[in-house]
């Protein structure tokens, strides 16, 4: 049986993977744009 | 009962530790800094620029609340803050902190520049160790000195734009700079108690209501100089020259009306509530007509 501390342990944790994961995925798209600006400048 | 600190922390108590609202401020002189500049960056890499203030701003929040959790605790502004509530453990807010630091600084460095990336590790470097550390525990002058942190961003701003120092990023440090006493001594008036219980050697704590009304004036006169001069400078048209003297004249005048004020209880501190909204309504106002004053056309 999944106790109640058990539960906001588990959803707290999702919600943060799923943060995450969102932020590494923008980070990823800001380092190709800010590629793509650096190689147009030069 | 399940102790709240043993589970681990919520992402919004994670958002709450970087000072949304301060970064907000930060941001937008940052950004105004930026937009001053003679010379704008791409886009993407003027959004990462500010991105990096945030994230520094965000990790400056985070340090100092790591490192005030204890006095923190004994003020009723800040006890619902993360670490006094026992909503998050000490060790995940260092970490955070530091993690966003070293981020902003060579996520700064690789978009921008190298120069706004030192700027940026200095001013979160200073705000943590200068600031918090040193001197908001031992000395009233604590804001005056600590002021210089909050005024890097839009010399940051500037140079992730230039790569270069200019006159007007220097005289809009100094706005900043001079403004940050006014500012916080208004509010230290009338939370004073706070501060006092926390042990915090605050200006109003240490010297008296009467003594840091008469502060708060004083500074507000190289504040509305240092504010006006770009414009006799040659550095900014007219339309920034004229608002900047018409902000600065309203500051002046809350200002004296504090000076003037004679009550002890913070229920008689209008004058001093009105200041301190003035003063962030202020600096938003300057910064808008600056950036406003380079792009319209007369």
């Amino acid at each position: 049986m999944v106790s109640h501390e058990d539960e906001i342990i588990r959803k707290r944790q999702r919600d943060r993977a799923r943060i995450m994961a969102l932020l590494l995925g923008a980070f990823v798209v800001l380092m190709f744009f800010i590629t793509i600006a650096k190689t147009g400048m030069n | 009962m399940t102790n709240p600190a043993a589970l681990p922390a919520d992402w919004r108590d994670f958002l709450a530790l970087t000072k949304p609202r301060v970064m907000s401020l930060v941001v937008f002189s940052g950004l105004c800094g930026m937009l001053a500049a003679p010379v704008l960056p791409p886009l993407v890499l003027g959004f990462t620029a500010i991105l990096c203030i945030a994230l520094g701003a965000g990790a400056c929040g985070a340090l100092n609340q790591w490192y005030e959790a204890d006095l923190d605790a004994k003020m009723r502004r800040t006890a619902k803050r993360p670490l006094p509530d026992g909503r998050m453990d000490r060790q995940s807010a260092l970490h955070f902190g530091v993690g966003l630091a070293f981020f902003s600084v060579l996520l700064m460095g690789v978009a921008t520049n190298w120069l706004a990336a030192a700027l940026l590790a200095v001013s979160i470097l200073f705000y943590v160790l200068v600031y918090t550390v040193w001197l908001k525990p031992r000395t009233p002058q604590n804001i005056v000195i600590g002021g210089a942190a909050g005024a890097f961003p839009p010399l940051i701003g500037w140079i992730a734009a230039t790569g270069n120092f200019a006159a007007l990023p220097l005289l809009l440090f100094a706005i900043v700079f001079l403004w940050t006493p006014p500012h916080f001594w208004a509010l230290s008036l009338f939370v004073r108690s706070d501060y006092a219980a926390a042990g915090i050697p605050m200006l109003p704590v240490v010297a008296g209501i009467q003594s840091t009304r008469r502060q708060i004036f004083l500074y507000s006169l190289p504040m509305a100089v240092a504010a006006v001069a770009p414009w006799p400078l040659g550095l900014t048209g007219p339309i920034y020259g004229f608002s900047a003297g018409v902000l600065s004249f309203v500051f002046l005048v809350l200002a004296a009306r504090v000076a003037g004020n004679r009550a002890a209880d913070p229920s008689g501190m209008e004058a001093e509530k009105h200041l301190f909204a003035y003063s962030v309504f202020y600096l938003f106002a300057l910064f808008t007509v600056l950036v406003a004053d380079r792009f319209l056309p007369w």
